[in-house]
Order: structure tokens, then C-alpha cells, then sequence
């Protein structure tokens, strides 16, 4: 179920402007990523070209490649829609659809998409996400209820009971956790662990102790000055770039010491 | 020094201040000033004491001011007075509006009156009845069907256009197509309705001959009307559908039609229905279209594509300018105002049932 | 790590894109359509508006009504029609700005939001409703008024006398389409005063300024966009309203008085005659609507470039 990504020389522009260039990283399967920078470094950006999301804002497109599993996303009539079936994705905000009920937002995927399914099929895909998500024990007695009923951290694993509701092989997060209080960090920070046995992650976070503790590599990001591209600095085991990083803007930044 | 004050030599920031009743007296003596001068002058009427009274007050109120509080006091407090005068002053015409329709309009509302039409209703009916030789007859049954067949077909013109149009402007919309629809609608919304009317005219009288008139024709000319308010309100409620949704649906691999269908219409639906309901209400009691492409007739016609068709507003005009009987108008005036009074109802029920959609529809968000 | 290479100067060319789903295709064909079609329905009334209205033009002015040609017959309607719309301005303006202030800065805040609703509702009173009782119930009321400006201020032009003993004048035309557009600047003129930064409020009464003062210095500067623009609107819908016209006044030939019968309005003139016109008044008819959207639409247009002049102000339309 999890796959691999290897990304080879990727520059990312917003119409004439290079917003992220020349990136190459390889991310294992079953492992955590964490991307760390500046804020404007294109990490958010970067993220948002493993899923063909930064099509959605006009004139934003990508020169490089990306590989799934050795399937490249940008080959020649690939749909960015079925991408996106097998990357999921997580946002900064918590964002269940308010027209729904904790359970249509859960099976949303599927029902988007008018995948029909018998009942005891969805009922178990509720129950397997949610539990996935460590929110089926607070939800279990009012599924039928609106989503945007629940607090922010369980909307945000609500969200992330969505994601992998359809099975992706990816699951992308962009700073999950950056509008949730600590105790609900703690227990998306947990969820992160447990996921990555399944599945391949890949977050943006700027909360560099977040980075150190779910993390098995890190990726650092930095950008020369405004109006400059974002690069990929350097990319390593977590534990070697918050001790040892070889290059000087690394560490810098992960001990405070930035610019 | 007035003696409503406190000697200023004890506290710098005491300023020289009228009491605080001083207002009301000034209002209660100014009002037995208005009636006095008012009667003196040639016979109390209520119009004259008004006037008088509420100058009368200004005048005392703001020289008052002026003389102990000072001029910028003055200024203030008669910019106040006129503010309320001018919010009374428009509390007139509008008070008599709502109250002379319910006045005249139940007179002759009944439920004859909704359930019946004027065909074979004539002149002598009216001045027998006025005698008292003769029951009232007449209704406005053939109207308010009308009415109804003509809005709904608009309606179902101008919502799929309208709607469908505003997700273009929102979701697809980019570049000179987009600009120059967004302006043509601003342009639309300025059409005066006689105009929408006048091109329905023309349009089918270039299509079918000269002279046609149905309800179809007068649907057209709504429909001129009602597709700008569409597009404009579904416009303004698509866009506040945050784009965290749209990306939330994308990222679970929803191609954009499905999410447009699935995710952002239902969550704007309410604002979007709501908005669709005062449309409807805005053209419900457009007369002038009408007239110039429906025609009148007094009978029922429940065929909206050929035939003259009567709808309420042309109704109320007909009835009210030419009265059946020339020479006892009366039972025409109180149909007219009967059929006023039914129109008013259909507008406020309308408008009842926007808000009614906004709140019961709106996505629940609460915690 | 990346090695420091010159970025492209030119950017890629647009990656080949998949194939786009039938669904989507269709989709956004059918909005796109539909928006065009709003396009062809503009450009189909302005076309057949066109077209019916040439015969007009190309006609012998003699067969014209009033014998000499379309300009002498429409520049008397185009009178009418501004003076009841500027009668109506005169008289609305005041008022719309007196209530809108009452509502947003004197009126208690539950009252207030009460009153909100009620201009709102008014607005969606339809037009034939005002006619009637603008003929009925205002007519007979305000028509002691003609008379007496008739008789004591006949020598300005405007009020020269005998006034009309039905009331049915463009006077009272004019009142009526000034409580029909009354709502309109109000709800405008409201909105954009209670849009007014507290901030500059605040800082207006903390510099000891009284509350007119404070009105003048913080809400008017602000709102005065707004309030042009919702005057320019409520002025184009005075020059496009039919039925108050049409019902009330009296219509007949051209006079500068406002206080007799007489003087038409296009809008009233359509509606009177059109129903049983026939061959070149049909097209005369319809060539005076035409003239009478050109002015609305000028009306319009001004409107909105004052308020995308301060494009802060998007509420006000």
C-alpha cells in the first residue's frame, strides 16, 4: 500500500515567477518526512506538487518529475484526479465539509465520487478510518451529527479519517497541527507514528521539535532572499540533521540561531 | 449665568449643560404651541399642528442650546432634530402605504374573490351591486393563476442560466469572457423593466407575428429581469464557500465538476435559494413586462403559450384605471385594492420563506 | 543539495496536460454556455430593440405622433421623465440620508435592527401597489399643496397655476417615485454608515468632537461614495419606473408646470400606448424605450464607476 517518491531536479513556477528550484529527494516507503524552513521557503509549495494541488491556483505548474513507485505524475495523460486518489492530503486548517455528517465526511471520498457500496461495506470503512484516526471511541455515538460540530483537533483527525478513508499510499500533510492547542497536537503527533506503518507521510512543519519527534528524515528548505526561488538545502536522518547537519544554514536554523 | 448650572469656579471640566428633561418639556410645550397656533390659524387640521408643532420645537429647542450650551451643542442637537423629523417624515407615505392597502384590500378579499375570475363580470354587475341589488361577483382567481404560471416559467428560465452562469464566473471564469459577462450582467441589472418588456415584444413579434402576446412572452421578459438578481446573489454566496473545501475534495481525488456539484453548491445552497426566492419576489409584482407582452383578458387561461394571460399586477392596474363601470368605479377600486392586498401577501410570504431557507439550510457550524 | 546554476530565464512550456475528464468537460462547457447566452440574450435585446426601432428613423416625420419627426415627439417625454426622477431625487434624498443616519448612529440597537428590516421589506413592495396608492389615497391628500403653491409661488415657472383639482400632476408623480426609491438609497446609504471604522469614530469623539461633528468628520468622508452611488441608483430606477407614472399622472402634452396635468414619461407612454399600438407607433414606441435605456444605462454606469472609484465600498450595490 505504501509507496515510495523520488522527485528528479523539480522547479515550480506560479506563471513566469520560480518559486521552488531544482529540488531532487528520494522518500521512503513506511517512513516520515518532515520538511522544516523559513516561512515563503516552498515547502508548502513543494508539498503541494506531489499531489498536482498547486494546479489549483492559476498559472502555478511544475518542470521535473516526480515518481511514484517509478510512475511518473506529470507522464503524458496522467489525471491529476486520479493522483490524488492515491496521495492524500491533510491542511493547515481543519476542513470537514459542513453539509455533512461525521460519517458522509468520513466516506466523502468515496461518495464524491459515487463509488456505490453496500451499507455494512461503508459502516466498515467508517469504523476502520476513524479508528485509524483514534477518533472512533469520542464519535462512535453520534456519527450522524455535522462535522464542524467536534473541536479543532478532532475535526483535524476527522480530516485525516477522510484522507485515508480511499486507501491512498501517500498521505501529505501541510503544518497539521499549526491551528490545534498542544494536547491536540500530541495526539495527531501520535496518530503520525502510528500511520507510518502503513503509509508513506510526508509533513511541513515549522515547529522544529514536532520535526525531531515524528520524523524519521528531515528536509530543510531556505530561500535566498524575497523574490528567490526556494531550495532544497539538505535532506538527511532526522537525528543526524538536529545534531550533525553538514551544511552551516541547517544548523542555524534548527538551533535558533537563524540568518 | 443659567441657573441650571453649577458655578464653573469648582470644577474645570463643568460645562454650562440644560438639564436633561429639558428636551421632553420643550417637545410637550412646542406640541401645545403647534395646537394653539394651529387652531388660531384658521381651524385645527392635524397636518398643520405637525408641521407647526414639530418648527416650533426645532426653532426653541436649538436657540435654547445655542444661548446656554453654546453653538457646536446647538448644531448638534438641531441635526438631531432634523434627523428624527426626517425619519418621521418618511414614516408617513410608507405607514400609509401598508395601511391603505390593508384598509381598501379587505374589503373585498375573500375567498370568492381568490377562487373566482371576472369572466362575464360586467359593468351593470357592479352598479347593481353598489344599489345593493346584487351580490358582488368577481375575482381574481384567473390572475393569481397567471401570475403563477409566468413567474414559475421565469423562474425556470432564469435559475439554471443564472446559477450555472455564476459557477462559470466563480469557478471557471478567467479572463476577457468572465470580465465581460461580469459587466454585461452589471448592465442587465440596470435594463428598466419596460424595456425587458419592450424586447420581449419585439422578439416575438419578429418570431410569431405581430401582436403576439401569452405568457410565455411575458416569462421572457421576467426572465431578462430575474437573471441578473440570480447570477448576482448565487455569485456572492458561491464566493464565500471557502477554498479549503474545494482543495479538501481535490486532495480525495473529486474531479472539479463533482465538487462543484457535491461540495460547494450545497454548502451555499441556503444563501443561493434564498437568493432565488427574493428574485422571485422582486418580479412577482412587476406590472409594466407584463402589460406590454401578456396582455389582459378576464378570463382563465391555464395555456401560458398561446392566449392572453392575466397576471395580478396587471390585474391591479386594469381594475384601478379602467374601472368596469365608468360611473360607479367603486367595486373595481376595491378589487383593485383586494387584488394589491394578495400581491403584498405573495411578496411578504416570499420574502418570509428567503429567510426562513437561509436560516434552516445554513451548513450547522455551531459546536 | 543544489548547486547554484543561473535560473531559466524562460519558463517551461505548459506540461502537456492530461486528457480532461468527460465529466468536467462537460461541465464547465454548459456554465460557460450559459454565460455566453447571457451575452447573446444582451446582444438580442439590444438587436431587436434596434431593429424595431429603425423603422422610426427612416419613416416620413410627418407620419411620426406630433407630425414633425421622432426627436420633436421624444424630447418632451425625455423631459417628463427626467423632471419626475429629479422631483423624486429632491424630495427622497434628504430623507433616505436622514433615516439611514437615524438607523445606523441615533436609533437605539434593537430598534434599529428592526427598522433595517422594514426598508428592506418596503423595497419589495411592487410598483403597481405604490401606483394605486399614489392615485387613490396621495393624490386627493397632496393636492391642497399644488394648489397652494399654485396660488402663492405661481411665478416660478414650475408651479404656474391652475393647479390640477385631481391631484394627478408630475408633482405627485414625483413624491410617489421619491417613497419608492426612498428604501433604496436607504439600505445603501445605511450599509456604507454602519461600514465606517469605529476607529475613526472613536478618534473623532476622542478629540471632543459632539456627534454631529463626529458624523461629519468620520461617517460622511467615508460613506460619500456609497451615498453618491445609491443616489445614482435610486435615480436610475425614478427614470425607469412605469406604473407609479403610468397611474398617477395624468398625462398629456408637454408644460413647464408640475403642478397641472400634462407632461408623460417614456416608461409611462410605453405602457399607456403600447398595448393597442400598431405598425409605426409600435416602432416609435419601441424607439423610446430604446432612448430611455440609454439613459439608464449612463445613469448606471456612473454609479458604479464612482463606487469602483474606492473599491472598498463593494457592499454598496
Amino acid at each position: 500500500m505504501s509507496k515510495r517518491i523520488d522527485v528528479g531536479d523539480l522547479n515550480v513556477y506560479y506563471g513566469n515567477f520560480l518559486a521552488v528550484e531544482g529540488v531532487s529527494m528520494a522518500i521512503e516507503p513506511r517512513s516520515v518526512t518532515a520538511f522544516i524552513g523559513p516561512s515563503g521557503c516552498g515547502k508548502s509549495t513543494f508539498i503541494r506538487t506531489l499531489n498536482r494541488m498547486h494546479e489549483v491556483i492559476p498559472g502555478a505548474r511544475v518542470q521535473g518529475k516526480v515518481l511514484l513507485d517509478g510512475e511518473d505524475l506529470y507522464g503524458p495523460s496522467v489525471d491529476p484526479v486520479t493522483v490524488r486518489r492515491q496521495v492524500g492530503m491533510v491542511f493547515q486548517r481543519p476542513n470537514p465539509f459542513p453539509t455533512m455528517s461525521i460519517r458522509d465526511n468520513v466516506l466523502a471520498g468515496m461518495k464524491l465520487n459515487s463509488n456505490r457500496m453496500s451499507k455494512s461495506a461503508a459502516n466498515e470503512v467508517v469504523e476502520r478510518s476513524l479508528q485509524g484516526a483514534n477518533l472512533w471511541n469520542e464519535v462512535k455515538d453520534r456519527l450522524d451529527k455535522p462535522g464542524s460540530g467536534l473541536s479543532g483537533g478532532q475535526q483535524q483527525r476527522l480530516c485525516i479519517a477522510r484522507a485515508i478513508a480511499v486507501q491512498p499510499d501517500v498521505l501529505l500533510m501541510d503544518e497539521p497541527c499549526s491551528a490545534l492547542d498542544p494536547i491536540s497536537t500530541l495526539a495527531i503527533e501520535d496518530l503520525i507514528g502510528e500511520l507510518k506503518q502503513n503509509y508513506t507521510i510526508v509533513i511541513v512543519t515549522h515547529n522544529m521539535q514536532q520535526a525531531a519527534r515524528v520524523s524519521d528524515r528531515t528536509a530543510f528548505f531556505n530561500i535566498a532572499g524575497t523574490g528567490k526561488p526556494g531550495k532544497l538545502i539538505e535532506m538527511d536522518d532526522t537525528t543526524k540533521m538536529f545534531t550533525n547537519p553538514s551544511v552551516k544554514a541547517t544548523e542555524d536554523y534548527v538551533s535558533g540561531r537563524f540568518g | 449665568m443659567s441657573v441650571a448650572t453649577k458655578p464653573p469656579a469648582q470644577n474645570s471640566l463643568a460645562h454650562n449643560q440644560l438639564p436633561r428633561y429639558t428636551t421632553q418639556l420643550v417637545l410637550v410645550a412646542s406640541a401645545a404651541a403647534g395646537a394653539g397656533v394651529s387652531a388660531l390659524w384658521g381651524g385645527f387640521s392635524i397636518v398643520s399642528f405637525a408641521v407647526l408643532s414639530v418648527l416650533i420645537f426645532v426653532i426653541v429647542n436649538t436657540v435654547l442650546s445655542a444661548v446656554v450650551e453654546g453653538r457646536r451643542k446647538a448644531v448638534d442637537k438641531l441635526v438631531t432634530s432634523l434627523v428624527y423629523t426626517a425619519f418621521g417624515l418618511a414614516l408617513v407615505p410608507l405607514i400609509s402605504v401598508i395601511w391603505s392597502v390593508l384598509d381598501n384590500g379587505t374589503a373585498r378579499f375573500s375567498m370568492d374573490f381568490l377562487t373566482t375570475s371576472m369572466r362575464n363580470v360586467t359593468g351593470l354587475n357592479d352598479q347593481e351591486a353598489l344599489e345593493g341589488a346584487a351580490p358582488f361577483i368577481g375575482g381574481a382567481y384567473h390572475a393569481i393563476l397567471g401570475t403563477f404560471l409566468i413567474t414559475a416559467l421565469a423562474t425556470l428560465i432564469s435559475v439554471p442560466i443564472g446559477l450555472l452562469t455564476s459557477i462559470y464566473l466563480v469557478e471557471y471564469g478567467r479572463g476577457r469572457l468572465a470580465r465581460s459577462i461580469t459587466f454585461f450582467v452589471d448592465v442587465m441589472t440596470g435594463i428598466p423593466s419596460i424595456v425587458a418588456g419592450l424586447f420581449a415584444a419585439a422578439l416575438f413579434a419578429v418570431l410569431f407575428g405581430v401582436g403576439t402576446r401569452n405568457g410565455f412572452a411575458g416569462a421572457v421578459a421576467l426572465s431578462v429581469l430575474m437573471i441578473p438578481v440570480v447570477v448576482r446573489s448565487s455569485e456572492e454566496m458561491l464566493r464565500i464557500v471557502p477554498n479549503e473545501l474545494r482543495e479538501a475534495a481535490y486532495a480525495l481525488g473529486v474531479p472539479k465538476w463533482r465538487t462543484i456539484v457535491k461540495v460547494v453548491v450545497p454548502t451555499a445552497i441556503s444563501g443561493i435559494a434564498s437568493g432565488v426566492t427574493l428574485a422571485i419576489a422582486r418580479v412577482v409584482g412587476e406590472t409594466a413586462p407584463l402589460i406590454v407582452t401578456a396582455g389582459f383578458t378576464s378570463s382563465i387561461n391555464t395555456n401560458p403559450f398561446s392566449d392572453w394571460m392575466m397576471s395580478l399586477p396587471a390585474y391591479v392596474y386594469s381594475q384601478a384605471l379602467r374601472p368596469l363601470s365608468g360611473s360607479s368605479p367603486q367595486p373595481s377600486f376595491d378589487r383593485a385594492w383586494a387584488a394589491a392586498l394578495t400581491l403584498i401577501l405573495i411578496v411578504m410570504l416570499l420574502n418570509l420563506v428567503a429567510r426562513l431557507i437561509a436560516r434552516l439550510f445554513a451548513p450547522k457550524t455551531g459546536r | 543539495m543544489t548547486t547554484t546554476k543561473p535560473p531559466p530565464t524562460e519558463p517551461p512550456a505548459v506540461a502537456p496536460r492530461a486528457k480532461a475528464r468527460p465529466g468536467d468537460r462537460i461541465f464547465s462547457r454548459s456554465a460557460q454556455l450559459a454565460g455566453i447566452l447571457i451575452l447573446v440574450i444582451l446582444a438580442g435585446v439590444a438587436a431587436f430593440l434596434v431593429r424595431e426601432a429603425l423603422p422610426t428613423f427612416t419613416a416620413d416625420p410627418s407620419e411620426i405622433d406630433g407630425g414633425e419627426g421622432f426627436f420633436s415627439y421624444v424630447w418632451p417625454l425625455v423631459f417628463g421623465t427626467l423632471a419626475a426622477a429629479i422631483i423624486a431625487l429632491v424630495v427622497a434624498t434628504p430623507l433616505a440620508l436622514g433615516i439611514a443616519l437615524f438607523i445606523s448612529h441615533y436609533a437605539p440597537r434593537r430598534l434599529a435592527q428592526g427598522l433595517g428590516y422594514v426598508v428592506d421589506l418596503l423595497a419589495a413592495i411592487p410598483s403597481v401597489v405604490f401606483g394605486l396608492w399614489g392615485i387613490q389615497w396621495l393624490a386627493p391628500q397632496v393636492q391642497p399643496a399644488w394648489t397652494w403653491l399654485a396660488d402663492n409661488l405661481g411665478f416660478i415657472p414650475i408651479f404656474t397655476g391652475p393647479a390640477s383639482a385631481t391631484g394627478r400632476t408630475m408633482m405627485t408623480a414625483g413624491v410617489v417615485l421619491a417613497v419608492m426609491i426612498l428604501p433604496i438609497i436607504t439600505a445603501i446609504a445605511r450599509e456604507v454608515f454602519l461600514q465606517t471604522p469605529t476607529l475613526h469614530e472613536e478618534a473623532a469623539l476622542a478629540l471632543g468632537a459632539t456627534r454631529w461633528e463626529m458624523i461629519r468628520m468620520a461617517v460622511i468622508p467615508f460613506g460619500r461614495p456609497g451615498i453618491i452611488s445609491g443616489i445614482m441608483l435610486g435615480l436610475g430606477r425614478a427614470l425607469g419606473e412605469t406604473m407609479a407614472v403610468a397611474m398617477v399622472l395624468s398625462t398629456g402634452g408637454f408644460t413647464w408646470s408640475m403642478v397641472t396635468a400634462g407632461n408623460s414619461t417614456i416608461a409611462a407612454e410605453i405602457a399607456l400606448d403600447f398595448p393597442d399600438s400598431s405598425g409605426l407607433k409600435t416602432n416609435t414606441l419601441i424607439a423610446a424605450g430604446l432612448v430611455l435605456f440609454a439613459i439608464t444605462l449612463a445613469v448606471n454606469m456612473f454609479a458604479r464607476w464612482i463606487v469602483s472609484r474606492r473599491s472598498e465600498f463593494s457592499g454598496a450595490n
